[in-house]
């Protein structure tokens, strides 16, 4: 049970791994005059939109999502309904934050709010996608020790790895060595994507080796 | 010897500042100057050496020029008129360099690179040592020798347009001027409209003969988009125009017969590739100088350009013009300007300027007579003499020129050794003073790590073992070795070395004390190691040093009591931030680009910091309101002791208030540091406190002083006593009124066109109440632990001094700073409420936090790692005329504002918190040295290694600077520590006394 878990994640993640990397050379190789810092934010929301199709894709034939109770067509349209509201306040937050940090307000606006919506989209469209649209699923995730299946795990290390990365992407931000990728928000949002790459790889990793030690208290 | 860890740390401190002044007094080469007070005159000009004969033709010489234009163009880069681009910049330049009759040279600047030290070295000669521009904080004014100072003497007429630099340097020296700030850089036409407006009418008159212009457009462009950019090339037309129409306009006005005119184009700096400058790269230090005038030679094509130092032209020019040459000079004539000259008279400049030389060298070399410019210059001067003997004797052969060509090439020699002699004695390092202060304080930094666990105890006490140390064989072979080093370095030493002057018993005194710090060092870690080797085997198979660092972090998370309490303990997220951060920071100081943004990374750290903060306390509202983790009940220790009797609205508000405080504390960071823009990169992005500043903006600028006066009022009255609450709002008043006074504000009934005034009495007003309040709170402090052991008592003397403190920073912040001051105080009110009192944080996050805090506010001030930004203004305040000790005292408290308030609420902070334990203030005073010095001491190993780095003198210096003066506020404010901490054993009670003495001396001191 837990190694097929474990290699239904780590195929999971390896999807979207070469989504991301899809979407990163297809357009270098299609589109003229594409790069990755030239065309920072077409290269954004590429790699955003991948990751979004491929994960709700990947995780709804996988099954992971929380059954719904109801199977009425309204419920389910309520639950989309929400979903959405919940990435687009994520965003919001996301884009409140970084400014909270030193963004400019409102000069740059439209590249911060990239940076949000790549953020997002690397975290809480997975948290929908695992947990549904349920803030107090989410609360108790994020705890300490709240973990309970290998999928929660597996968030926590995700999104931990993808916040970290969009952190550490700013510490080049201030040298004056005027490259291309120390323009707002390249380095933030290739640090956030090595992250999360990172987080891809690491957590089925770090699940395996530590199967021994994980327990799971059920509801 | 046990002794309490406030004590230890304290004394730590203390001695790392005096290793730190030894190791400056190293590290900044001591100026060249001249040792006499007065200024050259004409009449102690030596006369023309004759051999044999009586020195009877003292002679003046005559000037070469009559009239001279100085046309400096800020930021002027050599290549933008000899570059290939030149002819496309500046044709009419350009034309002149090659055909016309003119000088043209490549004149290097020394850094710093920067306008005003740059205009010093024009006009005085020397070059301006990094601790010139510290030093001369004080006065505005050029004080010491120049050649505008000697030009006005001599009756010159100067008339001056540009940069207001000029006029501040050099008060009531110009007949007619006009400054132009560079405050605004985003203009670039108007400041130099305004210096070409009065051009035509100037050129036209001939009361003047120096004109000195001064255009800052090109700077500016520079700085907005670079050298490349398409406003360069108009903007160099422009110049060109204005050579061409001052060059037509001189050439007009000449009239036969007399002296010809000069027309100097230079620029003062240049600028790099991103267009700044600062530096020392190929770019910001080329300058293009160009000497035009009829009595040059006509060229017939473009050479390339020699390469003189930027300060030959201060000579070049006081020769030029009859006048002596500035006493502290180090250039040496540009020989190509005097070849029109008569033989005789070229040799009496090159003997002038020579002479003047050597007498600078002879007061800043001790072995001047070694140095081969001297005997260059004395045998020079000798065959002078003997030239000079013959040529009076009416000799005109072809021998005498020959000969008179022979002395004149021995001159040029001499000058130019004697000039880079005086200039190689700017440059350098004294080594060995530098490693000695190192040492020291390595040493200190070592044994105050090792001291951690027994200073964090619970006991807060270190045991230092130095009676054994003292006694033990290695110390005495330690002496007797670092003593042979000594002699042996300071016999083989061929330059001046500081500690080698020193006193003998005074470097005895050091040596024992160094080998005293080396044995209980080691004795301090054999006693240590097992305890760490036995936990962290591993770790200690590396080498020393990073076991020494597993081993600091591993007490850091050890003593903290919260998560001593299982036998587990774990990194929560906050202790992995402050450690990450704070060796982090110290690391990054490595990067010059780091360091000129230093802000940035504490902006950073800070904005971490209240999110870590932010989740703690979801954690545990949430957690704990939803209930159904019983099992996270003993991660989170925070058991709810508050009695259940509460009623239950008031646990609710607290509840949202303590959520709100991190996203409020985050929004007032990201509001502050929008109001003073510091830094290198970003500093020429517009900010908040510039718009508040501009004369429109007045009422609003009123408006939020005021309010910020009350809001101050209201959050520092709740602590103090009745009487302190009156004297803090008449205070306030006071404040307000001396803002009006200085004309920054405005009172509603009054009308903006009244005179503005010093505000002397209105701040004088202020300091009545502020010593008023530090005296009340002395005095309860005093009576508090003399008389009754009182513990509220205390506390409200403690709030009092600190709201004394408070009054006295928000009569010297300036008016658009004061939203600072309120949004500190709210922070600490709003942290020492909801967060650091419910989240029950132990004294060393609190500490670390306090630091923080305080670093960041340092930088929301508009301080940065510069010099310049250093408000000096602030000495004034309250006083008719400088007066030296009050105005360093002043400008120091404002300038470390933040972190001094940040700290002294640290002091208030743990010691008011009765359930606290009574060493919190111990903890407290020993985390915050240690925070204190490792960043400090870090940096010095760091600039002993970058010595060499192109940004030494620019970036590095100054942080240096501003890093030793932090570390020495900090080992005052450990000395406060000291007489707050409680101790309850009645065995420190004498002791008491004779540390309230030191805390009243020290007290007394703030107050004056």
């Amino acid at each position: 049970m837990w190694d097929q878990e474990i290699r239904a994640m780590a195929s999971t993640h390896a999807i979207i791994a070469a989504s991301v990397f899809m979407a990163t050379v297809l357009p270098a190789v299609l589109v003229p005059g594409f790069s990755v810092y030239g065309t920072h934010l077409l290269w954004l929301y590429l790699v955003s939109g991948a990751v979004t199709a491929t994960s709700v894709a990947v995780f709804w034939l996988l099954g992971i999502t929380p059954p719904t109770k109801k199977h009425t067509l309204g419920y389910k349209l309520s639950r989309l309904f929400r979903s959405c509201l919940y990435f687009f306040l994520s965003c919001l937050f996301f884009h409140t934050v970084v400014v909270l940090y030193g963004a400019p307000l409102i000069e740059s606006a439209l590249e911060t709010f990239s940076l949000a919506v790549l953020l997002s989209s690397l975290t809480t469209l997975r948290c929908l996608c695992v947990l549904g649209p349920n803030v107090q699923a989410w609360i108790r995730v994020f705890s300490r020790h709240g973990a309970m299946s290998v999928w929660d795990t597996c968030l926590q290390i995700t999104v931990a790895c993808t916040v970290v990365g969009a952190w550490v992407g700013a510490f080049p931000i201030p040298l004056d060595w005027d490259r291309p990728w120390q323009v707002w928000p390249v380095s933030c949002s290739l640090g956030a994507m090595f992250g999360f790459l990172t987080g891809l790889v690491a957590a089925p990793a770090w699940i395996h080796y530590h199967r021994k030690q994980l327990t799971y208290k059920c509801k | 010897m046990k002794v309490r860890s406030s004590v230890f740390a304290s004394f730590i401190l203390l001695f790392e500042v005096i290793g730190i002044a030894l190791f400056l007094r190293g590290f900044f080469p001591v100026p060249v100057k001249s040792s006499f007070s007065s200024k050259s005159k004409l009449s102690d000009l030596p006369a023309e050496p004759v051999s044999g004969s009586s020195p009877n033709s003292s002679r003046i010489p005559q000037p070469l020029f009559k009239r001279v234009v100085i046309m400096l163009v800020d930021a002027l880069r050599e290549d933008f008129v000899f570059g290939p681009s030149g002819r496309m910049y500046m044709p009419y330049t350009r034309h002149l360099v090659e055909r016309g009759s003119s000088h043209s040279f490549v004149a290097k600047a020394r850094p710093p690179t920067v306008t005003m030290p740059r205009i010093k070295a024009l006009t005085t000669g020397s070059i301006p040592g990094f601790i010139d521009v510290v030093m001369n904080l004080n006065s505005p004014a050029l004080l010491e020798d120049n050649l505008i100072w000697q030009a006005k003497t001599a009756g010159k007429r100067i008339v001056f347009y540009g940069d207001d630099t000029w006029v501040r340097l050099f008060p009531k020296h110009f007949m007619e001027y006009d400054g132009t700030t560079s405050f605004f850089v985003s203009d670039y036409t108007e400041v130099d409209n305004n210096v070409t407006r009065h051009l035509d009418s100037t050129l036209k008159r001939d009361d003047w003969d120096i004109l000195i212009l001064h255009y800052l457009g090109l700077d500016h462009i520079g700085h907005i988009s670079g050298p490349h950019s398409s406003l360069v090339q108009p903007k160099l037309l422009e110049m060109d125009d204005i050579l061409k129409k001052i060059h037509s306009a001189l050439i007009l006005k000449e009239a036969e017969g007399s002296l010809p005119y000069l027309l100097v184009l230079c620029g003062d700096h240049g600028m790099s590739e991103t267009g700044s400058h600062g530096g020392s790269s190929e770019p910001e230090v080329n300058t293009p100088l160009v000497l035009i005038s009829p009595a040059f030679k006509r060229k017939v094509g473009m050479e390339k350009p020699q390469v003189v130092e930027q300060v030959d032209l201060t000579s070049t020019l006081a020769l030029g013009l009859g006048l002596p040459i500035s006493q502290n000079n180090v250039g040496h004539v540009i020989p190509g300007i005097l070849e029109e000259s008569s033989l005789r008279d070229q040799l009496r400049f090159l003997h002038l300027n020579g002479h003047q030389l050597s007498c600078l060298l002879k007061d800043s070399v001790t072995d001047y007579e070694k140095e081969t410019g001297y005997e260059q210059f004395r045998v020079a001067e000798k065959a002078h003499g003997s030239w000079m003997k013959l040529y009076l004797e009416g000799n005109t052969s072809e021998v005498l020129t020959n000969m008179g060509k022979k002395v004149l090439k021995q001159y040029l020699e001499a000058l130019a050794a004697m000039s880079s002699a005086l200039s190689r004695q700017l440059g350098k390092y004294d080594m060995y003073s530098m490693v000695a202060g190192m040492i020291l304080v390595l040493q200190l930094l070592l044994v105050l790590l090792l001291a951690m666990p027994e200073a964090l105890s619970s006991a807060a006490a270190v045991d230092l073992p130095v009676f054994s140390a003292l006694l033990s064989l290695p110390f005495y072979l330690l002496c007797l070795l670092l003593a042979s080093v000594h002699v042996l370095v300071c016999t083989s030493a061929e330059s001046s070395c500081y500690f080698c002057s020193l006193s003998w018993g005074l470097v005895f005194v050091a040596v024992i004390f160094s080998s005293a710090l080396f044995c209980i060092m080691v004795s301090m870690a054999t006693r240590r190691l097992p305890l760490g080797a036995k936990i962290h085997g591993k770790t200690f198979d590396y080498s020393y040093q990073t076991g020494l660092l597993f081993y600091f972090m591993f007490y850091v998370l050890k003593t903290s009591p919260l998560r001593s309490t299982g036998s587990e303990w774990s990194l929560s997220e906050l202790d992995l931030l402050l450690l990450a951060g704070t060796v982090g920071h110290t690391l990054s100081l490595a990067a010059s680009s780091f360091v000129e943004e230093e802000h940035q990374t504490w902006y950073f750290l800070l904005s971490t910091l209240c999110l870590a903060v932010f989740q703690d306390v979801c954690r545990k509202y949430f957690r704990e309101q939803s209930g159904s983790g019983d099992g996270d009940e003993h991660l989170l220790p925070s058991k709810d002791c508050r009695p259940s009797a509460h009623p239950k609205a008031e646990i609710c508000s607290e509840k949202w208030l303590a959520l709100a405080t991190p996203p409020f504390i985050l929004l007032c960071c990201r509001l502050l540091r929008s109001l003073n823009q510091t830094g290198v990169q970003w500093a020429h992005i517009p900010d908040v406190g510039h718009w508040l500043n501009s004369s429109e903006h007045k009422t609003v600028l009123s408006l939020l002083a005021a309010f910020c006066l009350v809001l101050i009022y209201l959050l520092v009255q709740r602590r103090c006593s009745m009487v302190s609450k009156v004297a803090l709002a008449l205070g306030l008043l006071g404040v307000y009124s001396y803002r009006a006074a200085v004309g920054n504000v405005l009172f509603p009934w009054q009308h903006s066109d009244r005179t503005m005034s010093k505000g002397t009495v209105e701040a004088r007003f202020v300091y009545v109440f502020v010593l008023g309040i530090l005296f009340t709170g002395t005095k309860d402090l005093l009576r508090s632990q003399i008389i009754t052991v009182d513990a509220k008592l205390k506390s409200r003397g403690l709030w009092e001094i600190y709201s004394g403190l408070v009054l006295l920073v928000s009569l010297l912040f300036r008016a658009h700073n004061l939203p600072i001051l309120c949004c500190c105080l709210l922070i600490q009110m709003l942290m020492a409420q909801f967060i650091w009192k419910n989240l029950h944080y132990d004294a060393a996050q609190t500490t670390i936090m306090h630091y923080w805090f305080g670093q960041a506010f340092f930088y929301f001030q508009g301080n940065s790692n510069n010099i310049a930004t250093v408000d000096i203004s602030v000495g004034f305040v309250g006083l008719e005329s400088y007066i030296e000790a009050p105005a360093i005292f002043l400008t120091a408290l404002s300038t470390y504002a933040g972190p001094l308030l940040w700290a002294c609420h640290l002091v208030c902070y743990l010691s008011s918190d009765t359930d606290r334990s009574t060493v919190a203030v111990g903890h407290g005073c020993y985390c915050l040295a240690l925070l204190r010095s490792v960043p400090a001491v870090a940096y010095i190993v760091l600039v002993t290694s970058l010595r060499y780095h192109l940004f030494i003198w620019s970036v590095f210096s100054p942080k240096l600077l501003y890093e030793s003066m932090h570390l020495l506020l900090t080992a005052a404010m450990c000395l406060f520590f000291i007489t707050m901490e409680q101790s309850n054993s009645s065995s420190y009670t004498g002791e008491h006394g004779v540390f309230m003495s030191h805390s009243v001396n020290m007290m007394l001191e703030l107050g004056s």
